[in-house]
């Protein structure tokens, strides 16, 4: 991990830190704690759909059953908040690597493997919405009781806190994956399968290591959603919302990039509250601006913002490089 | 157990409704079979298309089954335009990109709709929408029957279209082989533009006939989507024939696992096929091996 690499992500970290310390807003703690736990379930979906190129409509299936398993173990076995995240993170991961064995196994890729995805978070929804359990449609809610051990704190600093110490993990994760070995084997695999495989790469293995690293991230996410919320239903743990939300934001930022996923949250959800406090009687309006930004990004920076950002640094390095040797030339 | 006659009434309304879930999915194997790209917008043009039922009956006092052809004409021309000028151009002709591209327009429709019209679910106010036909001990409603003929008309005629005409020719052609289609001097990009636009002109038929008998609101096409997915899926992509037996069967499926398992969880039954069929046989029942 060298320093350059390092330094933008440190800067962001510590921004993002200071914040409780300056601001005392709860409408501006809430949007950032929201948009960290956001940016969690889409470094999720960075790991498989941006690194490996196996793009998931269905990564509400992790966060819902990070939720829920976290909200069971709490509510109806008085298990203590951290070792149930732990716990759910676990529970994720295994239907991760279920989802991923059979679709995967099965030779699913790109449309297909969208569309299976999305169909296993609305099985998932439906049983969720039936279930005695779960709560069926009344949902669970989990009792406000403040204390480390809850994971439940008085002020929203704290938690805004914890949540980017994950946010900050995850990045550091994603970093060292991006140079390790098993980060190399993973683009091989999204850059090209086959010669992937002809390479000795163990393609179904590559494949179910990242959906499982994937799945576990955003299950996480969704035990963070449980803790601050403290209720969840089927709709807002296995919605399609979520799964929408956790590929659009690398999408945004900068796909299989390390920052890919924070810049794109923040980009996308500062873009939201923009347009809501211009036309804040209009319903929808910051979801139609997410669609239009998505189609506008595709269409023209697939590589993100932070694909443009590069893109222009490179042109001005050449424009300044040509510019001395212009005046080289001329002296 | 229930009585024969309930579960009979079921298949028979099963029927009834899967007839109008093929005709939603025709456009989308369309649309797949040519373009080789899977319209996640389907759902929310489907929407669209019900909401402008919805105002013409309500606000110009047009019966919906009059509004057919011309609900049909104005969604070729859009789904043309969307086409052309929209995901062609936008996607570069990725796979991923055009799934991307199509969730963009499926979420500024659905809330264009939802800041237009609010989330209130509305319906069709007529007598007709409860008029049923005595078969026996069977009670058949009669707008869902006119919605089955049609659909199989609309079936037939695409089916006529595709194989009879010069249009179809290219149409096939394209889905056959893109670069030979355009070495014998056909328009790649206008028979693109102009399959997207018969898969939307379905949809516009589709919502007329549903109208009578279902609801609206900016949310109702995401129901229909994954239905539609389902019966493709089942019918193997690009297949007519596919579609109308996946439809009718999926419409059987959803009715008895409702009757069966209760409201709830009645959907769960297509779920459950569609990632069988996925995952054990991607090509279709009636799709050929790849």
């Amino acid at each position: 991990m060298t320093l350059r690499a390092t330094l933008p992500i440190l800067i962001i970290l510590a921004v993002l830190a200071a914040i409780p310390l300056l601001a005392t807003s709860n409408s501006v703690l809430n949007f950032i704690v929201f948009v960290l736990i956001i940016t969690l379930a889409a470094q999720g979906w960075n790991v498989l759909g941006g690194v490996g190129g196996q793009s998931s409509f269905g990564h509400a299936a992790f966060f819902g059953t990070g939720a829920y398993v976290s909200a069971i173990l709490q509510s109806r076995f008085g298990i203590n908040a951290w070792a149930a995240m732990a716990i759910a993170m676990g529970v994720g991961a295994i239907v991760g690597w279920v989802i991923g064995f059979l679709s995967f196994r099965a030779g699913l890729r790109g449309s297909y493997f969208a569309l299976v995805t999305l169909a296993f978070a609305e099985v998932l929804r439906i049983l969720a919405n039936a279930a005695g359990f779960t709560g069926g449609a009344a949902g669970l809610l989990l009792k406000l009781n403040v204390g480390f051990a809850n994971m439940q704190f008085s002020s929203r600093g704290a938690f805004l806190w914890l949540a980017l110490s994950l946010v900050a993990l995850t990045l550091f994760l994603s970093q060292w994956i991006a140079s390790s070995r098993f980060g190399a084997q993973l683009v091989a695999v999204r850059e090209n399968e086959e010669a992937a495989r002809a390479l000795g790469v163990d393609v179904l293995a590559v494949k179910l290591r990242a959906i499982t690293v994937s799945a576990a991230i955003t299950a996480a996410a969704g035990c963070l959603y449980l803790q601050y919320f403290l209720y969840i239903d089927a709709n807002i743990a296995y919605g399609l919302w979520i799964s929408v939300e956790a590929l659009l934001a690398p999408m945004v930022g900068g796909k299989g990039l390390v920052l890919g996923p924070i810049i794109g949250a923040f980009t996308l959800h500062g873009l939201g509250e923009a347009a809501k406090t211009f036309a804040a009687s209009v319903p929808g309006i910051d979801l139609a601006i997410y669609g239009i930004i998505l189609v506008v990004v595709v269409a023209f920076a697939p590589e993100g913002v932070l694909g443009v950002l590069k893109k222009t640094q490179l042109w001005r390095k050449r424009k300044a490089h040509a510019a001395t040797k212009l005046s080289e030339e001329a002296a | 157990m229930y009585s024969l006659d309930i579960t009979l009434e079921a298949v028979l309304n099963g029927l009834l409704t899967g007839a109008v879930y093929a005709l939603i999915a025709l456009g989308l194997t369309l649309v797949y079979g040519v373009l080789h790209i899977i319209n996640f917008a389907h759902g929310a043009l489907l929407t669209t298309a019900m909401f402008a039922v919805w105002v013409a009956y309500t606000f110009l006092g047009i019966d919906n089954y009059v509004l057919i052809p011309f609900l049909a004409v104005i969604f070729y021309a859009l789904g043309y335009a969307l086409q052309r000028f929209v995901i062609g151009p936008a996607s570069h002709g990725d796979d991923g990109n055009i799934l991307l591209v199509t969730l963009g327009i499926s979420i500024v429709l659905e809330n264009a709709l939802l800041a237009i019209f609010r989330s209130d679910t509305r319906s069709l106010t007529s007598d007709f929408s409860f008029e049923v036909l005595e078969v026996g001990p069977l009670l058949i409603s009669k707008p869902r029957l006119i919605g089955f003929a049609a659909a199989l008309v609309v079936t037939l005629l695409l089916w006529l279209v595709l194989a009879r005409t010069d249009t179809g020719k290219a149409i096939r052609a394209v889905a056959k082989e893109k670069l030979g289609a355009s070495l014998v001097g056909i328009d790649v990009r206008h028979i693109y533009a102009v399959t997207f636009g018969i898969g939307c002109a379905t949809l516009a038929v589709a919502a007329c006939l549903l109208m009578p008998t279902f609801y609206v609101n900016p949310r109702v096409g995401g129901a229909f989507v994954l239905v539609a997915f389902t019966v493709v899926v089942l019918g193997g992509m690009g297949s007519i024939p596919g579609a109308l037996a996946g439809g009718l069967f999926i419409g059987v499926v959803e009715s008895l696992s409702g009757l069966y398992l209760g409201e709830s969880l009645g959907q769960i039954g297509i779920f459950l096929i569609f990632i069988l069929v996925l995952l054990f046989r991607p090509t279709g029942l009636f799709g050929a091996r790849a």
